[in-house]
């Protein structure tokens, strides 16, 4: 079963990939790229992380995505590009050595390396078919994240504040009143 | 008093520096009185110095006076000192001495001149340089005085610039005094490096007791005899001597015949024992090159026609003879001889600046005559110092003349010889200047057009203050032998006051035959002197004989124009080719260096696309070669 | 048949390689597109991998702590789409059509 779930999973996150690559309409990158996340979603489904699946669904598809579409929207950006032409010619073999040299050497790693992963450190993941608390991840990861690390939380938090007033400042008109001002007379 | 030795710069300093803020204002003739009073003080300290230093006893006679450290840079330790022994007190005492008898005679002589004050600031300059050079405790100081003379020999002798002459000669005093002056270098750079210090004692020390070896020796003093050889106007660097004489006349008479030309003798005789310990033909070689020299100038002078220039050719002459006995190992002679002759010649120069005075301006004997009656104190000083230069007895000259032949005649019997000949020649053409100045017909009178006359030209003697000096210089110049009278050990009143400092390097020639027979000598040195003044008088006096004046001496056997052409023909190549090779090759190498950074740069900037996505690509290949590291080279984890 | 592909057991390994794979898609997308904000999703892509990467290796060792962290990243994640956005709409503004390579100004 778990095998099933996985390889469905994993044909939406690379289907889902590559089409945000090959896609010329940026609006069907971007639906591509829902495709993939909700695929991740369903992976972390599968490793018992059920608060970070729905999180990624809210956040990232339901919130980040929508932005994308959002400023697709109001940029009005259609068909900017045309994959058919390159215009750096050593760009496309450099990038396709650099991908699968990438891949391989990281394959090998995860592959040789696997086993002197395996030493568990933790206390543990509470699995709700044991504990038979259906909200065990969520008080798990919660206890962690106001506990331990409440420090970086808070930070975070203000990260975001400043995130949203440097965008709003960033993407600004200039003010009516200033432009009609810096005409001279 | 001794301890007051920093005062005898001081003072010259300090006039320096008054009349360089204040001369304008001051002006003609209060500069000149401030400038000679301030050396007068001078020479009163240096007077007190040396009665303090008579006090003490023989061993005592060094006072090391210092007043700051000047270099202080790890192993070289050099400071600004001042030594106070009996060599230097001598020479700052006629430095200064002699050097007051001119300051007064100039304010007589440059009276009316527009830069009057200029004068008297460069002639305090001097003063302070060549006393630093004098009383320097080590070979840096005596150095920056040495280029200090230098540089003030340079400003008086172009004094008048704007007369072409004057200014080429006083750069080629100048450039020619340079090429000494990198041997005084070398040497002090070979002295550090052997010894460790620049300080006369501990060089001198260092030569005593052999920790100096003899090819060492031998190059610090070949060096220094170089430095020598352009101080002192030596062949073949003695070419800036006469040409020196544009300058005016108490510059002649101080710089170029009391002072700054004995400076290259001075340092000599303060490295005796360097020289003492050098190699056999170090001496010989000096020997020579003033036999030579003294010689060489002699033959010049007789078919000179300026006045000046036959006092020149004669100083060269003289400088020769203290040269000659410096390498005869006759360094008592030799500063014996220094300080008759600054009496006398500063003497011949001064009555010759008088004469000029007198004849406005006119400095051509061909042009003189029959001054005596209308000159007369001056005729009389002048044909004192003509005497004491002949070498005629009871005159100073003689006796320092004679010491030097004696000793040159223990050396070896061929320099004795040609010095010889060269005290005939001196005779001679000291003889031919005086008659045709003094004696014979008036062959001035036409000149009356020539001068702008004003009625009669009648040539005048000149004012007081320009007649004293020549007074005293005329009594110093009859007593001053009773210093070394050769009669008597007793009577070595220099040799025992000198003994000090040169007893390490002066000669000893008491058995040989020169010494057992000085009395003959004596007698052949009367008579060759009085040969020459009888020649001299037999061919200008009488006109019995002809007079022979070879056009070639008279060019001063052509030497100028031979060192001309070889700077201008392959010196100047030669020239051309460092001066390419600093511009190619030195410079080449720097600007070498910037291209190179500057096309590494250009080539390197090429990576700076612009473009993102290569900046990014450029990102993955380094992933990718990190990633290559851990797996492949370094092993999992 | 369906007995032997049931046992087949589906270790952390399986996700890490996929995490790997979607990662290397990213980083060529990254590199080959010319529009910024598809350029900005293959970097969204990348990190998508580093979280699936982060709670594999969370269950494998039994550390909350890697969901943890997988919380922050998305955070962070948000926080720097937010002002990536801005930017690019700030300058698709003035110009409009503009891809990354017309933004070549800090050529050397």
């Amino acid at each position: 079963m778990e095998l099933f779930v996985f390889v469905c999973a994993a044909a939406m996150v690379l289907v889902g990939a590559v089409g945000v690559v090959v896609r010329n309409h940026p609006v069907h990158a971007a639906l591509s790229l829902v495709l993939t996340l909700f695929g991740v979603a369903v992976l972390f489904v599968a490793q018992e992380a059920h608060f970070l699946a729905a999180v990624q669904v809210i956040v990232y598809s339901g919130a980040i995505v929508v932005l994308f579409l959002f400023v697709i929207m109001l940029l009005g950006v259609d068909n900017s590009e045309d994959l058919r032409i390159e215009p750096i010619p050593v760009q496309r073999p450099l990038a396709a050595v650099v991908g699968i040299g990438t891949l391989a050497l990281l394959i090998t790693a995860i592959v040789q390396g696997g086993d002197a992963v395996r030493s568990g450190s933790g206390a543990g993941i509470e699995d709700a078919t044991i504990t038979g608390d259906p909200d065990s991840n969520v008080r798990q990861i919660a206890r962690d994240l106001f506990g331990d690390h409440v420090f970086a939380f808070e930070l975070v938090a203000v990260l975001l504040i400043v995130a949203v007033v440097g965008t709003v400042l960033l993407s600004r008109r200039p003010d009516k009143a200033v432009a009609s001002s810096g005409g001279r007379k | 008093m001794v301890d007051f030795v920093w005062l005898i710069p001081a003072l010259p300093l300090a006039g320096f520096l008054i009349i360089l803020v204040f001369g304008r204002r001051l002006g003609d003739p209060t500069a000149g009185y401030l400038a000679s009073a301030m050396i007068g003080a001078s020479f009163l300290v240096t007077v007190g110095v040396f009665f303090d230093l008579l006090s003490k006893s023989a061993e005592e006679r060094r006072h090391i006076s210092t007043l700051f450290q000047w270099v202080p840079v790890g192993d070289l330790q050099i400071d600004l000192a001042f030594l106070a022994d009996p060599l230097s007190i001598t020479m700052c005492l006629f430095v200064t001495g002699i050097g007051t008898l001119i300051h007064l005679y100039a304010v007589g002589y440059m009276h009316g001149d527009e830069r009057f004050s200029k004068f008297f600031l460069y002639l305090n300059l001097f003063a302070l340089s060549m006393i630093v050079l004098v009383l320097g405790e080590n070979l840096l100081v005596t150095f920056l005085g040495w280029e200090g003379v230098g540089t003030c020999s340079y400003f008086l002798i172009s004094f008048w610039h704007e007369r072409e002459s004057a200014a080429t000669a006083g750069k080629k005093a100048f450039v020619t005094n340079r090429v000494g002056d990198w041997g005084v270098m070398i040497a002090m750079f070979l002295a550090f490096q052997a010894v460790g210090t620049v300080s006369y004692g501990g060089l001198n020390a260092a030569a005593e007791s052999g920790a100096l070896s003899q090819s060492t020796a031998t190059a610090i003093a070949i060096m220094l005899f170089i430095g020598a050889c352009g101080k002192s106007a030596q062949l073949p660097l003695y070419i800036w001597l006469p040409d020196a004489m544009e300058g005016p006349t108490p510059v002649s008479a101080l710089i170029h015949a009391a002072t700054m030309v004995t400076a290259g003798v001075f340092l000599m005789t303060r490295v005796n024992p360097v020289i003492a310990v050098s190699a056999e033909w170090v001496t010989w070689t000096i020997a020579i090159v003033g036999c030579a020299t003294a010689l060489f100038a002699a033959t010049i002078a007789v078919a000179q026609n300026d006045i000046k220039k036959v006092l020149a050719y004669s100083t060269v002459s003289q400088l020769g003879y203290m040269f000659l006995a410096v390498g005869s190992g006759a360094y008592v002679a030799a500063i014996f001889h220094m300080i008759t002759h600054a009496f006398f010649k500063a003497l011949l120069f001064l009555g010759s600046g008088s004469v000029i005075h007198g004849m406005h301006h006119e400095q051509d004997m061909r042009k003189m005559g029959a001054l005596r009656k209308l000159m007369p104190i001056t005729a009389i000083t002048f044909i004192i110092g003509w005497l004491a230069i002949a070498g005629v007895p009871p005159f100073a000259g003689f006796w320092s003349k004679d010491e030097i032949l004696l000793y040159a005649y223990a050396k070896s019997p061929v320099l004795y010889v040609f010095g010889l000949i060269t005290a005939l020649l001196t005779a001679y053409y000291m003889t031919r200047q005086v008659i045709m100045v003094f004696f014979g017909e008036a062959r001035w009178a036409d000149q009356a057009d020539e001068h702008g006359a004003h009625g009669d030209f009648q040539p005048h003697e000149s004012p007081k203050i320009m007649l004293m000096p020549l007074v005293v210089l005329a009594g110093l110049s009859i007593v001053g032998g009773a210093m070394q009278l050769p009669f008597s050990k007793d009577l070595h009143f220099l040799e025992k006051w000198l003994e000090p400092v040169i007893e390490f390097g002066e000669a000893d020639i008491s058995g040989t035959w020169p010494y057992d027979n000085k009395y003959l000598l004596l007698g052949v040195a009367v008579v060759v002197a009085l040969t020459g003044i009888a020649l001299s008088v037999l061919v200008y006096g009488k006109k019995k004989i002809e007079a022979i004046e070879p056009a070639i001496l008279e060019q001063a056997w052509n030497y100028d124009r031979a060192v001309s052409a070889f700077m201008g023909g392959p010196g100047r190549q030669a020239f051309d080719g460092v001066a390419w090779v600093d511009a190619n090759v030195v410079d080449g190498a720097v600007n070498g260096v910037a291209k190179l950074v500057q096309g590494a740069a250009g080539q390197a900037r090429r990576t700076q696309s612009g473009y993102v996505r290569q900046y990014a690509a450029a990102l993955g290949v380094g992933v990718v070669l990190l990633l290559m590291w851990f797996v492949v080279i370094r092993g999992i984890l | 048949m369906s007995a032997a592909v049931l046992a087949v057991e589906v270790t952390s390994t399986w996700y890490l390689v996929l995490a790997a794979a979607l990662f290397c898609i990213g980083m060529v997308g990254v590199m080959v597109r010319r529009n910024p904000l598809i350029m900005f999703m293959c970097i969204e892509l990348m990190l998508n991998a580093v979280n699936l990467s982060f709670v594999a290796l969370a269950s494998d060792l039994g550390d909350i702590r890697g969901q943890t962290i997988v919380m922050f990243v998305m955070v962070v994640a948000a926080a720097e789409v937010v002002v990536g956005l801005g930017i690019i709409v700030a300058i698709l503004r003035r110009r409009p059509h503009a891809t990354a390579d017309d933004m070549a100004e800090l050529k050397g």
